[in-house]
């Protein structure tokens, strides 16, 4: 399945990267996306979850153990500073 | 009981609070005159007694903030049986002095009014996707949230 993929904030600045398109596993969660990003190295290692990056998925927030499904959006950012 | 009014609006033009408290009083109409209380709160952009700021970009995750917005709102606006609720925030470039936010509740009594509009402004500091980068003599900065507001709390509740 595909999911887009959209970075914000400082993390976006980070990494160089405003979106993309990720190929996961069929069941795959959002800690396996983390994972495959962190994976990528250098800045990349900044995505993991619990050292900064919130996530949500569809425009609500969520936990690492969430489930994805093909199509969805999960949103990756550093914590809010909104208000 | 009369029907319960909800503005919420983002945008990158300038928020005049009177203009705006305003804008609800007359959406509200002839419930209005069952208000006993209104409650706001202003957020504005604030400069260190130290340090020369010139400016304050505000980014947000177009959709996700319209919709946690709207989702905290409306939350407050149904615990505290208000009458009235209304959420403005600014988005893009902000300059010292700007309001960045400005809520304004209307309820029956104070205790309502007062709750409510301090509810709705904790939840954005934690649950409405803004990042504030502040520019000035010290270059440009990231500004990080304050101890215990690091994390998304509506789930908790």
């Amino acid at each position: 399945m595909k999911v887009q993929v959209l970075y914000f904030a400082a993390l976006r600045e980070q990494l160089g990267v405003e979106c993309e398109e990720v190929e996961l596993a069929e069941s795959a969660t959002a800690a396996d996306l983390l994972k495959l990003l962190a994976e990528r190295g250098n800045a990349w290692t900044a995505i993991q979850d619990g050292v900064g990056t919130r996530l949500a998925i569809n425009q609500e927030f969520a936990e690492p153990e969430a489930s994805l499904s093909d199509g969805d959006e999960v949103g990756l950012f550093p914590p809010v500073t909104g208000g | 009981m009369s029907a319960q009014i909800a503005i919420v609006e983002l945008g990158k033009e300038a928020i005049v609070p009177e203009r705006a408290a305003a804008a609800l009083t007359a959406k509200l109409g002839e419930a209005a005159k069952y208000a006993g209380a209104a409650a706001s709160f202003t957020g504005t952009v604030r400069t260190a007694a130290d340090e020369e700021l010139t400016g304050m970009l505000l980014e947000h995750y177009p959709g996700m903030a319209e919709k946690q917005l709207r989702k905290i709102a409306l939350r407050e606006l149904d615990a505290y049986s208000l009458f009235g609720v209304g959420l403005w925030h600014r988005y893009g470039m902000l300059r010292p002095r700007d309001v960045i936010v400005y809520v304004h509740t209307v309820a029956p009594g104070r205790q309502a009014a007062f709750a409510a509009c301090a509810a709705i402004v904790d939840y954005l500091k934690t649950d409405a996707p803004f990042w504030k980068k502040e520019t000035g003599s010290f270059g440009e900065r990231w500004v990080a949230p304050r101890a215990g507001e690091d994390r998304p709390r509506a789930a908790k509740r």
